[in-house]
């Protein structure tokens, strides 16, 4: 695995964005209305320079396969990824994934979905197990074919995402006619990097998505740290860092959810010190093992995999999230009033605590 | 002396982008009313954001960012929980929240009272300064988040730490007063040690710091129909800087 060219040489992303997620744990579908309706609620969060949602549970006559979505500037993006894609992988069904005509969403790339499974050829990566064969997959595709990008990989679930305020992403994508047991969705402000389709959130590989609030300052060094690891980025946003770190601790590494959270938002070391024997060599050996892998820098983040949603906050709390209930539902937003605007009714309202998780398990 | 005689309005704020739902509020102001009820308030901004004088405001649902931001005079009372940012340098007047609040209550806050009943999020009262008789006075009735009063120069913050949701959680977060070189946080009960910022000690309030408690819990218990000697039945300790300049040498030693 060779460094990406100018490696060194990385685009930022500053934020002041919005987020909101709720899941069903119960595995009860909610109408894509909802996300919508909230995301629209925080509308000013963003700036319109992108807006996106993941969904979980959207494509259960698929579930066994890898759905993907790829975004092309152009017919030979289109053709160039898709040879590719019938290279490495038998392709099941493949459609351009349905989009309304909307004013406000204009330039859109063609955007097309595949459901497929590796195919059984001999290849350079043959050798690897499905899941990191398909993750080879989505980096061959983005690092070597022009102006296309798989921004969608996972089984029964899937991104949408672009350039433009949530609420219009949402009309594109006809959203409204999706039902979801988990959704999450995103309002972007950024002011680092451009406002592109590819770049806008949620970032996803394999079945992991992540929406994110802020700004990762230690982009750098992460980014260098998956590079090592054959994680490679290719969308000049700072949130996919968090997309393949969730994949190689959790998947690869086979961490907790919650070690992964304090891989992201680690202890203090003053906390640490004060931690009882078998804490404090915990700690210590995640912070030592996995220290190019921490988030610095302000953060909100909801990431979400088929079973579960997770809500984290930076370990100073630089960027606001909420959690509340209702029933089967819990939600997860940067503002409350987002949550009252599809649920007037909360049984409980809370803030987590900084650098703490707050995990959701779907059951079943 | 003009007399002022209230006049009431109810204004519905459904489905009301927060631009033309302040336009309005002034709008309305202008015209002379003074009792406003503002009903189904969901995520506007700005609710009474700079506005000056006598005015009341009740708040029904769940009020944006920056409520009374920079407002001299008015009152507004929530029915709600409330977000981030509310009473942002404030001058003068009264919020009360019925419910929590979020991050940065009362940031740079200069006079006036704010009042939440329940927890509060991170950096509530950061960069409070007083002068003369304006001394802005936060009251949390549940507990805080990290850095409650950094950087403070002035003003009261006093935390009860009663009414919270949290009911594992210290009566507040870490760097409680850090960088503090003015004003006084009170702690009912005693003051979390570990959590204070360097340069800060906390002592048992005396005579006239119990004056100053009990003049502030009952106007709070009032505001918020609480009981005031519930409130009052536990010690009270004060967090100040050891020292009156405690940053003088910082950066131009003498």
């Amino acid at each position: 695995m060779k460094a990406p060219e100018k490696y060194y040489d990385f685009d930022k992303d500053i934020s002041g964005c919005g987020i909101f997620g709720v899941a069903s744990t119960e595995r009860n579908l909610i109408s894509g209305d909802m996300p919508i309706a909230a995301m629209a609620c925080m509308h000013d969060r963003g700036n319109g320079l992108g807006g996106g949602f993941a969904a979980y549970g959207i494509y259960p006559e698929h579930a066994d396969e890898y759905a993907f979505h790829i975004m092309c500037d152009d017919k030979a993006g289109v053709d160039a990824s898709e040879e590719i894609l019938r290279n490495y992988c038998i392709v099941h069904q493949y459609e351009p994934i349905p989009t309304r005509k909307t004013l406000a969403i204009t330039n859109a790339p063609i955007v097309n979905r595949y459901f497929v499974t590796p195919n059984n050829d001999q290849n350079e990566f043959s050798h690897l197990g499905e899941e990191d064969y398909i993750v080879a997959v989505v980096m061959k595709i983005n690092t070597s074919v022009s102006g296309a990008f798989v921004f969608s990989s996972g089984k029964n679930m899937g991104a949408f995402k672009g350039v433009g305020f949530p609420e219009d992403i949402a009309e594109f994508f006809r959203l409204d006619e999706y039902k979801a047991y988990i959704w999450t969705g995103h309002n972007r402000f950024p002011t680092n990097t451009p406002g592109w389709w590819a770049g806008a959130h949620p970032f996803t590989i394999l079945n992991w998505s992540i929406v994110h609030n802020g700004e990762i300052s230690s982009y750098g060094i992460n980014r260098r740290y998956l590079c090592e690891h054959d994680y490679l980025c290719a969308l000049m946003t700072d949130t996919e860092v968090v997309a393949y770190e969730l994949d190689l601790f959790i998947r690869k590494h086979g961490l907790s959810w919650e070690m992964a959270a304090k891989i992201f938002a680690p202890p203090f070391w003053d906390e640490i010190e004060r931690m009882d024997k078998d804490d404090k060599e915990l700690y210590t050996a995640l912070r030592t093992t996995y220290g190019p892998a921490m988030l610095n820098g302000p953060f909100a983040i909801l990431v979400a995999d088929n079973n579960r949603l997770m809500g984290l906050n930076d370990r100073i709390k630089l960027r606001p999230l909420l959690v509340a209930e209702k029933d089967d539902m819990v939600f997860m937003s940067s503002e409350e009033s987002s949550i009252r605007e599809v649920c007037p009714e909360l049984d409980k309202v809370w803030m987590p605590k900084a650098g703490e998780p707050v995990i959701v398990d779907i059951k079943g | 002396m003009t007399t002022t005689k209230s006049k009431k309005i109810t204004l519905n704020a459904k489905g009301i982008y927060y631009k033309q739902f302040n336009e309005l509020i002034r709008q309305k102001v202008a015209e002379g009313y003074t009792d406003f009820m503002l009903e189904n308030v969901n995520g506007q901004r700005y609710i009474g954001t700079a506005l000056d004088g006598n005015l009341t405001f009740e708040v029904h649902g769940v009020p944006g960012q920056d409520m009374g931001a920079f407002m001299r005079g008015p009152s507004i009372y929530v029915r709600a929980n409330a977000q981030d940012g509310i009473g942002n340098t404030m001058d003068d007047g009264k919020i009360i929240v019925d419910g929590l609040a979020g991050d940065v209550v009362g940031y740079a806050m200069r006079g006036g009272n704010i009042y939440i009943k329940g927890d509060v999020g991170y950096r509530v009262g950061i960069h409070m300064k007083a002068y003369m008789d304006h001394q802005p006075v936060i009251v949390v009735g549940g507990k805080a988040g990290d850095f409650l009063g950094e950087y403070m120069a002035g003003g009261i913050i006093l935390l009860l730490g009663m009414f919270s949701g949290k009911p594992d959680a210290p009566i507040s977060g870490r760097s409680l007063g850090t960088g503090m070189h003015g004003g006084v946080i009170y702690v009912r009960g005693k003051a979390p040690i570990d959590q204070l910022g360097p340069g800060l000690h906390a002592q048992p309030a005396d005579g006239t710091d119990m004056e100053a408690i009990e003049r502030i819990v009952n106007d709070y218990a009032k505001e918020l129909d609480l009981d005031a000697n519930e409130i009052l039945s536990e010690g009270f300790e004060k967090i100040r800087p050891f020292s009156h300049r405690p940053y003088g040498n910082m950066y131009v030693p003498s």
